[in-house]
């Protein structure tokens, strides 16, 4: 074969360069067309158009704002009011991703390969996974809400089945990544599968199951604050509340907003803090081997 | 380190995980005992509704056709579920039903439910003949055996009887029977369309008739399921996921070079851009659609303006912690080449930090698709709306089932697509350098 010149593999160089770029051009022409005619479709089909509520955006927080001030000196009260309400939504989210962390556990040891104790439900029981990620909390905490009547239960209900679905998938993630060594060796001194997985996998993966856990109390914390604004109780609950009643509780609007934004601030911080403990490890909290 | 030291600590340790061990199922326990008491879970088992569980799961899967008549004038009119949309028309009954001057019922397995002209009777074998006889002073009801067994209600004004085969109410007004059937009778067709009732063969043989055009409109616009609508409300769902994930990113690219510490040296700024994003996030998804659908109404434009806000925040933190970590030398590399600070962004920034931004947005392209279902249910927008309102008319649960398998599909769908693009486009792009 010929050598190739420098100019020839420049003009290839160049050609290659080319169609790359018009390629490019391309599919960023069709994105901006896509996002151009999606908004202008969600514009018609909504109730009230973008650029006629656009100055009406700030009324209803000045509304807030305003009303809140107004009553400045009434907050404390309310927050001392809604603060069971708060309770309640942290007591959902906490309960619920704790019930579904210890089940998305177990799931995610029964699917893992080279862990599971029946090989054969690997498949079935990752379509189980997949079905309950995929299923938005909503949709079973309405539907519970019509069999068990309203309250926290529903909320949690359909909030740790979310949660199973969203971290076995996680937990078996971090389960591939486990050294089957300590496993090995517990099952030549004869221990059965339950002891191999309690004392040879889960002292390795502890530490980024609770990581995972932790990052999803932040969502399940706002999860529940929603489910809680279509009757499951806790603190949204109250929110709609507050709202529906028209003129004259957007004092208390306010209040609840705030609580609410503390709450998921505080839980965010301290969660990421404590993520960053435990996936780099403190300075001195490791115990020598 | 001495042996014996060596020893002590290795013990001191080893007690220090068995207690451990103890305690931290010890601690869980606890709290679970208090969520326990706390959300009244003893009393769950007397706030469940087994009526409404009954209800739920047999609509789920099944059918019932009304057989009515009103007492007064004494026509008879046949609908399913009840509903005038899924009415028989006026001289036209199922098999099990033959009209005349006298109606009769059969609901399988010989209970046979006749509307005289004054008398409804209910013939149950192995019980008997229940004669019920409606009238302006109440219900009149002979049975056949003195004590009545607890699957018949009588009172003064309405008998309700309810058997394996169905269920007969007579009130002093109405007559209504239903009849249980597997299925979901209308989803295909409704009763006015002359495809209803055909089979799938059948209906080929039409479709290549040229009538392929009709029955397809028909299914399109039957009023019962409304696949047009529903088709449409999943499209504007996946509409606000799109339009709020790329529209974050879009917005949130440029502040998160604001919140970078190597592109901004101005503390003050990057201070300012980092609370912006904190903010955000902070105020939950909830809170901005509340606020916006004030501003905007009910529609897909809230919902996408909510997930947009929301993932701004996120996307913002995230982009800045990525372009924290670019690799300094590719840029020096750029720079000697005498290019100028756009180029330098273009070649030297942007190639590094593609993968891992379009990686994370398509993650969340996947989540919005179930944040804009939930908020689709809170504002009133695509399938949400459609879910909430089929479960606040605490009937329809066969279309509840239906819109929760939809949900679930399209949720998957996004899923399987995001990943897909995810590898196609990170692929691509490594090959391309």
């Amino acid at each position: 074969m010929a050598e190739l010149s420098t100019s020839a593999i420049q003009t290839d160089y160049m050609a290659q360069v080319r169609q790359k770029r018009i390629m490019n051009t391309i599919l960023l022409v069709v994105f901006i067309a896509l996002m151009l005619g999606g908004f202008a479709t969600a514009n018609d089909r909504n109730a009230g158009g973008f650029w006629n509520g656009l100055p009406m955006l700030l009324d209803f927080p000045a509304d807030v704002i305003s009303e809140a001030y107004s009553r400045a000196e009434l907050l404390p009260g309310y927050f001392v009011k809604y603060f069971p309400s708060l309770i309640e939504t942290i007591n959902i989210a906490a309960a619920s991703t704790l019930l579904g962390g210890l089940l998305g556990l177990v799931m995610s040891l029964l699917v893992t390969r080279g862990l599971a104790p029946v090989p054969w439900l690997i498949g079935p029981l990752r379509r189980v996974l997949d079905v309950l990620r995929a299923v938005p909390e909503i949709v079973i905490a309405l539907v519970l809400i019509f069999l068990l009547g309203g309250g926290p239960v529903p909320a949690m209900i359909a909030i740790a089945l979310h949660t199973v679905g969203a971290l076995g998938k996680l937990f078996s993630e971090v389960n591939e990544n486990a050294s089957l060594k300590p496993v090995e060796g517990l099952e030549s001194v004869g221990a059965g599968w339950t002891q191999r997985m309690w004392l040879g996998v889960i002292p390795q993966v502890a530490p980024n199951y609770l990581s995972y856990g932790l990052l999803r109390f932040e969502i399940n914390i706002r999860a529940s604050a929603i489910l809680g604004f279509v009757g499951a109780g806790g603190i949204g609950y109250d929110l709609r509340n507050t709202m529906s009643w028209g003129q004259g509780k957007f004092d208390e609007a306010a209040a609840i907003f705030l609580l609410l934004f503390f709450t998921i601030v505080v839980v965010d911080q301290s969660s990421s803090y404590l993520r960053n403990r435990l996936t780099h490890g403190s300075a001195k909290g490791k115990i020598h081997a | 380190m001495s042996m014996a030291s060596l020893q002590a600590s290795t013990a001191t340790n080893f007690q220090r995980k068995r207690l451990m061990g103890f305690a931290v199922p010890a601690v869980i326990l606890a709290y679970f005992a208090y969520i326990f008491v706390a959300f009244d879970m003893g009393g769950l088992a007397e706030r469940v509704s087994l009526e409404n569980t009954r209800t739920l799961v047999s609509d789920a899967y099944s059918y019932k056709t009304h057989v009515t008549r009103d007492n007064r004038d004494g026509g008879v009119s046949i609908a399913i579920e009840g509903e005038r949309k899924g009415r028989y028309a006026e001289g036209t009954a199922p098999e099990w039903v033959a009209l005349g001057t006298e109606t009769l019922v059969d609901l399988g397995d010989d209970h046979i439910v006749t509307f005289g002209e004054t008398l409804v009777t209910y013939d149950i074998p192995g019980y008997g003949m229940i004669v019920t006889e409606p009238g302006r002073t109440g219900v009149n009801a002979t049975f056949p055996t003195d004590e009545i067994p607890e699957w018949i209600n009588a009172s003064k004004n309405r008998v309700s009887i309810t058997t394996d085969a169905g269920r007969l109410t007579v009130t002093r007004n109405r007559s209504e029977v239903f009849r249980y059937a597997m299925g979901w009778e209308l989803f295909f067709f409704t009763l006015d369309s002359p495809y209803h009732g055909m089979g799938f063969g059948t209906l080929l043989s039409h479709a290549a008739n040229g009538e392929a055009g009709a029955i397809w409109s028909d299914f399109w616009a039957n009023k019962m399921w409304r696949h047009a609508d529903v088709a449409w409300a999943l499209f504007e769902t996946i509409l606000m996921a799109f339009l709020g994930t790329f529209g974050a990113a879009i917005i949130a690219l440029p502040l998160g070079f604001l919140a970078a510490k190597n592109f901004t040296p101005l503390g003050g700024v990057r201070f300012a851009a980092r609370r912006v994003f904190d903010f955000l996030r902070g105020v939950d998804g909830l809170i901005w659609t509340i606020v916006l659908s004030r501003a905007f109404g009910p529609g897909p434009m809230t919902g996408s303006l909510a997930i947009l806000l929301t993932d701004t925040g996120s996307f913002g933190k995230m982009f800045s912690e990525a372009l924290e970590n670019v690799d300094g030398k590719q840029i020096e590399g750029i720079t000697s080449t005498g290019a100028k600070p756009l180029q330098r962004y273009r070649f030297g920034v942007i190639p590094q930090i593609t993968p891992v931004l379009l990686s994370q947005v398509l993650y969340y392209l996947e989540s919005n698709t179930r944040s804009a279902t939930i908020i689709g249910a809170i504002t009133g927008g695509g399938i949400g709306l459609l879910l909430t309102q089929a479960i606040s008319t605490q009937k329809d649960w066969e279309e509840v089932t239906y819109y929760i398998v939809l949900i679930i599909l399209m949720v998957m769908m996004m899923d399987t697509f995001s990943g897909w693009l995810r590898r196609k486009l990170i692929k691509g792009d490594e090959a391309g350098h």
